[in-house]
Formats: structure tokens, C-alpha cells, sequence
């Protein structure tokens, strides 16, 4: 059957076919005032169908999996090409996946109810005993389970199943009329031992904690100062800084600025970056991208110098080169884009203590809200939540929500210490590009960046 | 196809109630979408599809659950009935959740609402691509310095929404959207490239801008940053562009929604009725403007959708809720109630108009001896329990009345409060987008750090 859909979907030309079929459910239970408010459950399937000629692409989908109109939607994607219709025979034979960086036996999925309610309760009760003030205490737990088939023009079927979970949790705390409101949260690609690890007592002080900081926050300071990353979710900069950057799509298009800088020093000698889909569990991980090649570990940059870009198959094709595994998409109904998974810098020499205690005047930040980047002209942003000043090489005040704003190359030459403390964050982070989310890791060690524009509003 | 979708939302709720469901809702959305997008002049991606699924809220003595599928074959649909209905015993009651009262729900159509436009479904894949053609071209052609392109697309959507109730409700209504847009590049020293894109999305083919105009449009904006550098850190007027107008309102937007308010997230809790901005300041949500792509007859809970001033001359009159946040603030319902097959209702914007002013847009970047022309903005830096506002910038420095030189790679903060406060001159030159409408405004002071 799926072979004589994709001889359909090749009849026109073209020079490789995909079928992309998933069926996905996930259900979150989401938590206020101390009780379950709401829980909900969905299911999508449904098969995405693609098909490559050159630089364009042809794509189609449908919810329906009858063969009549799965070989329309085939039909459909086949335009992109025009040569006269001449079916080809395809022989797609199924294939085993032999990575398995996480494991779907037990998913949280299939877990009854009352044991994901007893973590929500449990991090409520920990959130309001951390302090008087914590009035209010949202959580909600979710968990999706994704099976996927790929088959291609080339032959080759795989396939995969995807967990994914997730605890969030926000903490209000009032303090003389004032409201401050936090959010925390983990998970990965794994069941109910993730808790064992990572209780949701501890991600629930945190958000206590963090809501608790912000009434003693000061003003954030203006204008370009020396910022210390701590290690774990500050690797929120390479996502942007460079991450984007390096997607082979904007480089086979000549827009980004990392274009045609192979071989090049783009960052300092002491940073070295990485794309890794195969740690273990984590958020960010994939056994096989979203078109069918296989997870890796890809060099993006080697003491400073840049090596590769991120490549799906279509890229990979106009380079010369191998996939990388970056091939992904949020749901059948999108098309494949070249994305990131886990993406790291390598720890390096210096203690974290020493590279704080070196800093005069600065700022120190552990969390974020999100980022973004322009991967044309190379400026990027991230918002921090969680951060304080540096006076005299020490830290002191809290400060308030503050964005900080460089440039890709500029920040990264400026990245001058990095401390051997390489942490991955705990599985919260997601990636949108193009209007499609996918789940993604970062991380990083401390490090020290010489000078980054620090968006506050305390001037001089 | 019209009668069908209504007839599977009625037949949705029958099944639910069957299954033991006391209240239930079920929206149904079915849609076709078509893309084109054309880069560097050919073709580069078509996508072409069409989808239709269903989602289902079940409360049962107070307990919600929300569900939803794609899967509509008959056997699929008592499944989901049964489950959502056991799903439900997972909650704890909660005394304000439940329907709308049976005397708020719509009888209101979407005739004369003018959301749908046949125009958009007759359109041929050729008849795209030569738009999405012609919007490329026209920016490239804009000038030699345009070197490179991200591609034009063209996309419609064409389709339908039908919502029943256990109360008896069921309406469907047809819709139709339109969206061309590019983005290109423009060569700058060092190798640099500056960047712009320019949309125009609508409901109806004849209010879609001109595809050359779009085009000349991005490929102006990415001009207008070429040169462009940081400045250094200082306190100056800011003055925003109608679109940067429009972001600075979708960020209230944010405070103004009753879930923000029971949640204590936001920086207007307690604050109705209370100065929030300058007289100049004037909000409000419109929901029954004709053709816009945030009208609606009735919202996602089936209730009558209704003008809402949000800001009146500086003072906040108004949040907007659903029937859950009304309920447990002791409101009324604004008809807010945003929805999506997969999500339960929450409170949300139609159209948001920041109402205009009556000064001349250049008078108001003469007035401004140094200062920021903002024209960009960039990340989500705004906390809307605090109102702390610090985002990325670009544009242009003003000097002595004049837009001087481009700038980047900046940011400007503040409090939304102060913002809202600060702005001291507002625009005649209401401009539309999408869903929302603004006109240029300008804010007496703001950090902006740099260098």
C-alpha cells in the first residue's frame, strides 16, 4: 500500500517522496485553587505526504487514512513537479530503528489519573509551604505519547514512539498589595521516574522561591555590561545567538548571517557548540528526525571555528553532505524544516566562583522566559526572569525582568570564560519557527560574556 | 457541507448527553488551506490540504473535561463520549463552570458580517503563485541593493464553524482568509544583511493590499536599516509606528483578560475604573466590524458578540471575560470566549482599535528633538503581573525633528503603566492589520540602552 501510494506521489518527477503518519495523544490535568479544575484528552492522526523536486516542495495531508485519500493527497503533492505522469514502481520495505535513547514501556500516557493528580497536589503543598506569602498555586501535568511511521521513495520504512511529559507550575506571591507571579517546570522523554529524579516539590519551591525574589527586586541596570550565564537553561543563548543561524534552510537560501562561513572563526576560541538528538530522555532527543534519518551528534562549532550547519534531507542533497538528523515537524500537517534538538556548549576550564568573583559591575542570570533572533542581520534577544547584580565579584540584589540584546557573531566573540560546570536544563524549553513548535534542549556552562546590552531601566 | 458540519456538532452533543454528559459544548471546524510560496522568482512550496475535527467539553456537576478528535467516524464519536465523560470525574466541582445562561446565547447570524468571501475559494493555484509572483518581484525589482529574498507566499483558508450546546444552541458560520506576504534583504557593510517582511491578511480578496505594494513595502523597510548601528544609553521620547502600536496593545490585551484577573496575573487587578494611561489613551474591542479578521457573530461559548471599550480617555473600564472568568470575578460575560477545537474556552480579544488622534503623524516625529522612531521590535520581555516592559528595538534616531540615521540591536524598557501614561501625542493615521488597528503614537520617555 505504501509504496504504490508513494509511486503515485512521484508519477510527476521528483526527486524523492515521503509518507509521514502519526497518531498522537496527549492529555494534561490542570490544577487551581488547591483541586483538579480540568482535564482534557485529545487524539490527531493522520498522514503528511511530500515530495521534492530540486529546490521546491510539494506537500499535502489528510486526517483520513483510506488508501483513496491518501493517493489524492499523493496526487496532490505531485504537482510540485511537471513532467508528464509516469508512475514509478517503489518497493518500501520496513526497516528496525536500532537507537533507542528513551524508552516508551510505561508511558505516562497510560499511568491512571489519581497518580498524576498526587503530583499536582504535591507540588501545591509545597509551593504554599515555602512561604505565607505564596497565595495561589497553578500547576498542570501533561504527557503526549507520538507514534510515527515514515516511508520513503528510497525504500526505507521507520518508525518511532515519542514521550514526552511535562510538569508546570506557576507560584503568586502577595506582599503588601504587591503580586509576583512565577513559573517552573521539567519533564523529558520518560514516565513517572522523572519524578524520582526531580520531585515536584522541588520544581514547585523554585517557582515559590523565584515569586518570593521578585518583591525585593531592584531596578535593572541600562546599557552594555559583563554578563555571567549560570550553567543548565542560559544555553537559551546559543539557541538563538547561533542556533537559527546554523539551520541548513536559511544557509541553502544565502539568509543567514552564518552564510557561506564555513571554516570560519565565528565565536571565541573557548566556545565549542554541539546539536545532540541522543541524550538520553531528554526533551530535546529523537531515535530518528521527522523524514526517517537517524539521530546524531552534530558540531556546529569547534573552538570557534565553524564547522557544519544543521541538516534535513533536502539541505543535505544541496550541500553534498549527510543529514545531520534535523529533519523536523510539529504534526503531519507540517512540512519538514532542518531544526534543533539539544543544543550545547562543552564545558570548559574555570570555576564558576572565579569567573564571578571576576567581575566588577555586571549581572548574573540563571533564568529566562524565552528568546528570539533575526537570522539575517544576526540580533537576538532573551528575556531573563531570574537575575541579579554583580558587585565587587560578588552577587547581590535580585533585579527585575530584564532582556538583554546582542548580536550573534559579536556576543560570541565576547564569550570570554567558560567554567567547567556543564548543566542541561530540565526539559522545558520549546522552538518555534515558521509558526511550528517542536520540543528542544539546551545547555551550558557558566560563562562569561565580556559586554551584551542589558535592556533595563536604571540609567548610569 | 454547511448543513453537515452543524449536523455533526448537534449530533456530538446527542451522543454526550447519551453517554451521561449533563452540559456539554461542541465546536466543530472544518477548513481548507492552500499555499504557494515563490522564491527568487519559482516555485518553492505548495501545500495543499484540508482538515475537519471536532472538540467536545463535558461538565458534569461542576466538573470539566475537554476533548478532541479528528477520528469522525461514528464509532470514534461514542468513544469519545464515554471517555470525556470519565474523563470528567478526574476534576473537582467547581461552582462556576457550566454553560452560559440559556438568555445570553446568540440568535445572532453571520449575515451581513461579511467573513466569507467566495472569491477567496474560487481561486486557482495559478492565479497564487502569479501573486505571490508579482509581491517577490515588485521588492526585488524596488531597487539594487535587494539581493536576496526569504520568498513571497500567498495562503486562503476557506471554511467553517459550528458550535451546539446542551441548551439547544447551534449555529454554524462560513469563513474565508486571505494572506500574501514577503520578505527580503538587502546588502549592508561587513557582509551584513538587513532584513524586512510586510503582510497584508484578510477575509475578503478585495481588501487584500496590492501584492507590488506589499512587496515595495519590505523591500523599503529593509533599506531603511541599512547603515544601521547602535546608540548609546539614554532616557528619550519614543515614537511608535502604527504596527508598534499595535504590539504595545496586544500586550495589554494580555492584562485585560478575566483570566489573568482571577489568577492575580495581571498588573490591572482591582484597578477598573481607575486612570491606567493618558487621555489620549482610547481601547476598545470590536467584534462586529464588518470583513475584519476578528469579527464573529458569537463568540466560543455561543454568546453575542459585543462592542467592549477597554480604555476610555486613560481610564480602564473593562476586562474581557468568558463565562467561567465572569462567573468567578462576579462579572458578566463580555463574549470573549475564545476557543479552538483542541482548548477550552478562555477570554480573548476580536479586534482590538487603539482609536486615533488628531495629530499629524510627521508632526509628530518633529516635535522630537532627540529620540527613537520605532519600527521593530523583537522578544517577548514583558511581564504582565508586573507590567515591566524591555524589548529589543530598531528604527531610526531622531534628531531635531527628523528621522536621522537607522538604528539596532537596542532595547527600550519600562512599565506598561508608564508607557500608557507617557504617551503624549497620538496619530490621525489609523492603520490596520490583521486583526487590530492603531495609530502612530508617542511616548514622552523611555530607556533605551545601547552601547
Amino acid at each position: 500500500m505504501m509504496s504504490g501510494i508513494l509511486s503515485v506521489a512521484l508519477s510527476r518527477g521528483g526527486d524523492f517522496a515521503e509518507l509521514f503518519f502519526e497518531h498522537r495523544t496527549n492529555g494534561t490535568i490542570n490544577w487551581e485553587d488547591q483541586r483538579v479544575k480540568s482535564a482534557s484528552r485529545h487524539v490527531a492522526q493522520g498522514v503528511g505526504i511530500r515530495v521534492v523536486k530540486g529546490d521546491a516542495i510539494g506537500y499535502a495531508y489528510t486526517e483520513s487514512l483510506d488508501v483513496a485519500a491518501m493517493r489524492r493527497a499523493a496526487e496532490t503533492a505531485s504537482r510540485i513537479s511537471g513532467d508528464p505522469e509516469r508512475p514509478r514502481p517503489i518497493d518500501a520495505t520496513p526497516s528496525g530503528s536500532a537507537a533507542a535513547y528513551y524508552d516508551a514501556g510505561d508511558p505516562l500516557t497510560s499511568r491512571p489519573p489519581a497518580e498524576k493528580v498526587a503530583l499536582l497536589d504535591r507540588a501545591d503543598r509545597a509551593a504554599r509551604a515555602y512561604h505565607p506569602s505564596i497565595s495561589r498555586v497553578d500547576a498542570s501535568v501533561s504527557d503526549e505519547l507520538k507514534v510515527i511511521l515514515i516511508a520513503r521513495s528510497d525504500g526505507r520504512v521507520i518508525g518511532d514512539i515519542q514521550p514526552l511529559i511535562r510538569l508546570n507550575v506557576s507560584a503568586l506571591s502577595e506582599r503588601d498589595g504587591a503580586r509576583r507571579l512565577a513559573r517552573t517546570g521539567g519533564g523529558g522523554r520518560l514516565g513517572m521516574e522523572y519524578f524520582e529524579a526531580v520531585t515536584p516539590e522541588e520544581t514547585a519551591r523554585d517557582a515559590a522561591r523565584q515569586a518570593l525574589l521578585q518583591h525585593d527586586a531592584v531596578e535593572a541596570p541600562a546599557g552594555t555590561l559583563p554578563v555571567v550565564l549560570a550553567a543548565g537553561d542560559s544555553g537559551i543563548l546559543l539557541h538563538e545567538a547561533i542556533g537559527h543561524g546554523l539551520e541548513a534552510d536559511f544557509n541553502r537560501k544565502g539568509t543567514s548571517n552564518y552564510s557561506g562561513r564555513i571554516g570560519e572563526l565565528v565565536a571565541s576560541p573557548l566556545v565549542s557548540v554541539v546539536d545532540d538528538g541522543t541524550i538520553p530522555k531528554s526533551r530535546g532527543s529523537i531515535n530518528i528526525d521527522d523524514e526517517g534519518n537517524e539521530s546524531g551528534r552534530a558540531v556546529l562549532i569547534e573552538n570557534g571555528i565553524l564547522r557544519g550547519y544543521l541538516q534535513d534531507q533536502m539541505s543535505a542533497l544541496h550541500f553534498g553532505v549527510r543529514p545531520t538528523g534535523s529533519g523536523r515537524r510539529e504534526t503531519f500537517k507540517d512540512y519538514i524544516m532542518p531544526r534543533m534538538t539539544n543544543t550545547l556548549m562543552l564545558a570548559g576550564q574555570d570555576s564558576p566562583e572565579d569567573i564571578i568573583r571576576g567581575v566588577e559591575r555586571g549581572i548574573y542570570c540563571i533564568s529566562f522566559s524565552g528568546g528570539q533572533v533575526n537570522i539575517s542581520n544576526g540580533d537576538f534577544v532573551f528575556s531573563v526572569t531570574e537575575a541579579y547584580m554583580i558587585e565587587n565579584g560578588r552577587i547581590t540584589a535580585p533585579i527585575r525582568d530584564v532582556n538583554l540584546i546582542g548580536n550573534g557573531p559579536d556576543v560570541l566573540s565576547k564569550v570570554s570564560r567558560v567554567g567547567s560546570d556543564y548543566r542541561l536544563s530540565d526539559g522545558r524549553w520549546m522552538c518555534g519557527k515558521d509558526g511550528q513548535s517542536v520540543p528542544v534542549g539546551v545547555g551550558l556552562p557558566t560563562v562569561l560574556i565580556s559586554g551584551i546590552t542589558v535592556g533595563g531601566t536604571s540609567v548610569g | 457541507m454547511a448543513d453537515a458540519n452543524l449536523e455533526l456538532a448537534r449530533q456530538m452533543v446527542q451522543l454526550a448527553r447519551a453517554a451521561g454528559a449533563e452540559q456539554c459544548d461542541v465546536l466543530v471546524s472544518a477548513f481548507t488551506e492552500s499555499s504557494v510560496t515563490v522564491r527568487l522568482g519559482e516555485i518553492e512550496k505548495l501545500v495543499e490540504a484540508g482538515s475537519r475535527s471536532l472538540g467536545l467539553r463535558v461538565i458534569n456537576g461542576g466538573r470539566t473535561a475537554v476533548s478532541s478528535t479528528s477520528d469522525l467516524s461514528e464509532r470514534s464519536l461514542e468513544a469519545l463520549a464515554k471517555d470525556t465523560v470519565v474523563l470528567a470525574r478526574i476534576s473537582e466541582p467547581d461552582e462556576f463552570a457550566g454553560l452560559p445562561e440559556p438568555e445570553l446565547l446568540s440568535k445572532a447570524t453571520a449575515q451581513g458580517l461579511n467573513l466569507y468571501d467566495e472569491r477567496i475559494e474560487a481561486m486557482t493555484t495559478e492565479e497564487k503563485v502569479t501573486a505571490a509572483r508579482a509581491c517577490e518581484a515588485a521588492a526585488l525589482a524596488f531597487d539594487p541593493r535587494i539581493t536576496n529574498s526569504d520568498g513571497g507566499m500567498f495562503v486562503t483558508r476557506s471554511g467553517e464553524v459550528a458550535l451546539a450546546n446542551s441548551l439547544g444552541f447551534a449555529s454554524s458560520y462560513p469563513g474565508t482568509s486571505a494572506y500574501i506576504a514577503v520578505e527580503v534583504m538587502a546588502d549592508d557593510a561587513g557582509g551584513k544583511k538587513r532584513n524586512a517582511a510586510w503582510y497584508s491578511a484578510e477575509r475578503a480578496l478585495h481588501r487584500l493590499a496590492d501584492p507590488g505594494e506589499v512587496g515595495r513595502t519590505a523591500a523599503r523597510r529593509a533599506l531603511d536599516q541599512v547603515g544601521a548601528r547602535k546608540v548609546g544609553t539614554k532616557q528619550v521620547p519614543v515614537v511608535m509606528e502604527p504596527r508598534m502600536t499595535m504590539r504595545l496593545m496586544g500586550d495589554l490585551a494580555g492584562c485585560l483578560s478575566g483570566s489573568a484577573l482571577y489568577r492575580g496575573a495581571t498588573f490591572l487587578a482591582g484597578r477598573r475604573g481607575q486612570v491606567i494611561g493618558s487621555p489620549l489613551v482610547t481601547i476598545v474591542d470590536e467584534p462586529c466590524l464588518l470583513g475584519r479578521p476578528g469579527s464573529r457573530p458569537w463568540d466560543g461559548e455561543g454568546v453575542t458578540s459585543a462592542r467592549t471599550p477597554l480604555v476610555t480617555a486613560g481610564v480602564f473600564e473593562a476586562f474581557l471575560f468568558d463565562v467561567y472568568t465572569a462567573r468567578r470575578t462576579g462579572n458578566r460575560t463580555t463574549g470573549s470566549a475564545s476557543r479552538g477545537v483542541g482548548s477550552a474556552p478562555a477570554p480573548g480579544a476580536s479586534n482590538l482599535v487603539f482609536e486615533a488622534g488628531t495629530t499629524d503623524p510627521e508632526a509628530i516625529v518633529a516635535d522630537v528633538a532627540d529620540g527613537l522612531y520605532l519600527t521593530e521590535m523583537i522578544g517577548f520581555g514583558f511581564n504582565p503581573t508586573t507590567g515591566d516592559f524591555s524589548r529589543g528595538a530598531a528604527g531610526f534616531w531622531i534628531e531635531n525633528g527628523r528621522l536621522s540615521f537607522p538604528v539596532t540591536e537596542v532595547n527600550i524598557s519600562g512599565t506598561m503603566e508608564g508607557m500608557l501614561g507617557g504617551i503624549d501625542a497620538l496619530g490621525t493615521d489609523l492603520t490596520w492589520l490583521g486583526g487590530s488597528a492603531a495609530p502612530t503614537v508617542r511616548i514622552r520617555e523611555m530607556t533605551v540602552s545601547g552601547l
